[in-house]
């Protein structure tokens, strides 16, 4: 019986972890570009650990 | 890559036959595209080549001077951020189109250390840099983008649009938030849907809580705005789709609430969220943006952001905004007239092409008036602001109040139909409420009342626009023709008059036409090409490139000079040889029609070239089918020397007008207008400015939709010119898709009707007609799109 409730609530509650990931997502423009990075990840690394570190766009 | 005998300039493609310009045994086409490559190799950088075969881009042959940048006020506006130690800008780059551009603009910091990062976006085609100011200033920085080739395009207007950035994160949240409580609901339903047990009826409570806590989000958040919509539209007294919507939306929750509150029955939360969900995906659907392309554009964008002013301390550039009458100006070659201004030192030749269609540059004497927006061709001149920029000629009309007083009146087809589907609508529900009533029934009354307002709730006619319209504008944007947004397809099926501009609309700036008069052997024909390689000039390129085929061999140069505006003089195979305007070669006076280049050989004028533009590809064909359907018109601002010759191309009903005012070509299209055609306005210049926002549809003509277009609803390429007539049947093929859709979505309110009167209708068949309507009319929408856009041939058949 309550076994129903427990796993209603875990459903609810995973839902809401991804909706919560969601917004963060969109809030910190992580679908700004969608492009992009497709063609950047492309690139062969030479020194590109400096470009990885850069400061978010505002 | 070899073919033939020519081979491609390394850097940006172009044919070489002879060339000059050699580096590490590539070849390139001009002094430009090399010295990109050197700056580039003396880097160590050559893997911009790699990911490409010749990804550059030739330079443009204007260069623009830089200095405002070491104004503070200025570049304030310009920058993002700044502190102590670094500066972060973001530039707009209109030649960004392949990944060794992204490639290149992110490892900047190769090129100069003092650049911390780069990073580009490449549908916006912007790059956001981080570089310490202490070691590179702005300008600087701006200098080595334009030397690598990639030019920021820097106007007031991109300054001033930093404030406003258009956003749907909102939208997109509530999308998130109705299709999360979508699942959930829909998932606490189905237990419902396929019975229950007796021994599991206590649960039916449970979940019946549950969902309407899930509604309530849905209601109070993700639908707020069509509440808000449907209170405005009520407010003016007209009723608009969102009324029903809205109203649909509101019985829903109430219905849902009381069932589970009286514990009467499951609800219609599943319904509510689902509604809510598809509705606001339609919403966003028909929200298209276009990240490079800019149909707001006005006088800002067109003007410099700064000019040079001469004070006592010398000559010191100003904000545009800061320029007072009485002022004195400096504008050097190709640099435009920014307020209207009197000439008190120089030569004034100015070409004003762009703003009142006049092909030939004007001359203009000491203590003349030049009118803003003119671009000064030739040696530097000196002006006295007699009016503010904001105050000029061509400011005002652009600001002219009387603009688009139609646009409210234009309604779209579903605007159209909300009003009587809205008054049914409500008449049924009272009817079969009424009904009941008087049958003795009231329960059954308040049952049929509200299932008569959830069932007609028009979700798939509210989506058969924008799934419909937004299907149609990716075609239009595969086709080069980019469309403002989605109410503007059906004002373009709704045209039947065409107006079109002359210079630059119908004919094409980019394709030349050339011919030569005088007499001119082949072997003086190759010393002249030999000297007309080394320019930037257009009309040198053109040149080349027409004459090119007939010269065999290369020819050395021994000594060349450039005179901005004027010519070239160059001493080619022992003969001094000049091209140019008439008076640089000594001419006596130019007169005749189109752009002409006088070639002198040894102080003898042999003759002078003629580029003529050539009318678009196909324009008879063009004109001829779009007068099928439409009345069409021609107003210039050039003069009528081409009427007789135009008169032949356009169908003997048109109406051919030359020697007009920009003033007067808006006025033009307002008689029309009153006398209630649907105009449809073509134009590429700041002349036809006024007339493209008059008219119900302005169409700015581009070449090179990147550069400047005047304010329109849509930007059509040069090269799909010749599809216009297709473009104009499809719009009206799609307004016809939007009127079967709403047959469909009408049929199935029918059916669910004679369910709902009859107050006989379960939560299960709500949910269940309510996704298959949506899904009907996604799938018909979708598929009838890409059959019409077959048919008129504007996408490929597989």
């Amino acid at each position: 019986m309550s076994a129903i409730f427990f796993l209603i609530g875990c459903s609810v509650f995973i839902a809401l972890i991804f909706l919560v990931a969601f917004f963060w997502a969109n809030k910190t423009g992580q679908h700004d570009d969608t492009y992009t990075p497709s063609v950047r990840i492309l690139f062969e690394d030479e020194v590109q650990e400096e470009t990885e570190t850069l400061p978010k766009e505002s | 890559m070899i073919v033939s005998n020519t081979t491609q300039c390394y850097h940006c493609g172009d044919a070489v036959s002879h060339t000059v310009f050699e580096a590490d045994g590539h070849r390139f086409c001009c002094l430009g595209c090399q010295s990109v490559y050197r700056i580039l190799s003396s880097s160590n950088m050559q893997q911009y080549y790699r990911y490409n075969r010749h990804p550059g881009k030739k330079k443009s042959e204007v260069s623009t001077r830089y200095e405002y940048l070491d104004e503070a006020t200025l570049t304030d506006k310009l920058i993002d951020f700044r502190n102590d130690e670094i500066t972060i800008a973001t530039f707009y780059i209109p030649s960004i189109h392949c990944s060794s551009c992204v490639w290149l603009l992110e490892h900047l910091y190769k090129l100069n250390p003092a650049i911390v990062v780069s990073r580009s976006d490449f549908l916006k085609k912007q790059v956001n840099i981080t570089f310490k100011h202490t070691e590179l200033t702005l300008r600087g920085l701006v200098e080595l983008l334009v030397d690598i080739g990639y030019e920021p395009k820097i106007t007031l207007q991109d300054v001033i649009k930093e404030g406003q950035k258009f956003s749907q994160k909102g939208l997109i949240a509530k999308i998130a938030v109705a299709g999360f409580c979508f699942g959930n609901s829909m998932m606490l339903s189905f237990p419902e849907y396929f019975g229950m047990g007796t021994f599991e009826a206590h649960y039916a409570k449970i979940f019946g809580w549950m969902n309407l806590g899930f509604s309530l989000p849905v209601l109070l958040y993700s639908g707020r705005d069509y509440f808000r919509s449907a209170w405005q539209s009520l407010r003016h007294k007209t009723l608009n789709l969102d009324v029903p919507l809205a109203l649909g939306i509101a019985v829903l929750f109430a219905r849902t609430a009381w069932e589970v509150l009286s514990v009467s029955g499951p609800g219609f939360a599943d319904t509510l969220c689902g509604l809510v969900f598809f509705l606001l995906v339609g919403r966003w659907i028909q929200q298209r943006t276009y990240h490079h392309l800019s149909f707001e554009r006005d006088y800002r964008s067109y003007f410099p952001v700064a000019v040079t002013r001469l004070s006592e301390d010398g000559p010191k550039p100003v904000p545009l905004a800061d320029i007072q009458v009485g002022d004195r100006l400096l504008i050097r070659n190709n640099e435009i007239v920014p307020a209207d201004a009197i000439l008190l030192n120089g030569q004034a030749a100015v070409d004003f092409s762009f703003v009142t269609g006049e092909s030939e540059p004007v001359q203009k004497v000491l203590g003349e008036i030049i009118y803003a927006g003119g671009r000064q061709t030739g040696e530097a001149i000196e002006l006295e602001v007699v009016k503010a920029v904001s105050q000029s000629y061509l400011t005002r009309l652009w600001n002219n109040e009387a603009f688009k007083p139609h646009e409210l009146n234009f309604r779209t087809f579903s605007n159209t139909v909300s009003r009587y589907f809205t008054v049914v609508l409500l008449g049924v529900a009272f009817a079969a409420m009424v009904f009941w009533v008087f049958a003795g029934d009231t329960a059954r009354a308040w049952g049929a009342f509200t299932a008569v307002l959830i069932i007609a709730c028009p979700c798939a006619l509210a989506l058969s626009s924008p799934f419909t319209l937004s299907a149609a504008l990716s075609i239009f944007d595969k086709n080069r023709f980019y469309i403002k947004n989605t109410a503007a397809i059906e004002q373009l099926a709704a045209i039947d008059c065409i107006v079109f501009d002359k210079t630059g609309t119908i004919s094409s700036p980019v394709a030349s036409r050339m011919r030569f008069e005088g007499n001119l052997l082949t072997d003086e024909l190759a010393l002249v090409v030999a000297a007309c390689k080394n320019s930037n000039h257009p009309l040198s390129r053109e040149l080349v490139k027409w004459a090119a085929p007939n010269v065999s061999g290369s020819v050395p140069v021994n000594q060349y000079c450039e005179v901005a505006g004027r010519g070239i003089e160059a001493v080619v195979a022992n003969r001094s040889v000049r091209v140019g305007n008439a008076a640089f070669t000594g001419v006596p006076s130019g007169g005749g029609t189109g752009s002409r280049v006088y070639v002198s050989i040894d102080d003898e004028v042999k003759g002078c070239f003629l580029a003529e533009q050539p009318w678009r590809e196909n324009l008879h064909v063009v004109l001829g089918e779009l007068a099928a359907g439409c009345h069409l018109h021609l107003i210039s601002g050039d003069n009528d020397k081409e009427k007789a010759l135009l008169r032949g191309i356009f169908p003997p009903q048109a109406d051919l007008l030359f020697n007009q005012l920009p003033v007067e070509k808006m006025e033009y299209i307002q008689s029309l207008q009153a006398q209630s055609h649907r105009v449809c306005m073509l134009g590429d210049g700041l002349n036809d400015a006024g007339a493209l926002k008059q008219a119900n549809l302005g169409i700015a003509v581009s070449d090179d939709i990147n550069n400047f277009s005047p304010g329109c609803d849509a930007i059509l390429d040069g090269r799909s010119f010749v599809k216009l007539p297709r473009f104009l049947r499809f719009a009206k093929d799609a307004v016809k898709i939007i009127h079967l859709s709403f047959g469909i979505s009408l049929t199935y309110n029918l059916v669910g009707l004679s369910f709902a009167v009859n107050g006989t209708m379960s939560p299960l068949f709500a949910a269940v007609l309510m996704p298959l309507s949506t899904v009907t009319i996604i799938g018909f929408t979708t598929v009838a799109t890409h059959l019409y856009a077959t048919k008129n041939q504007l996408i490929k058949r597989q």
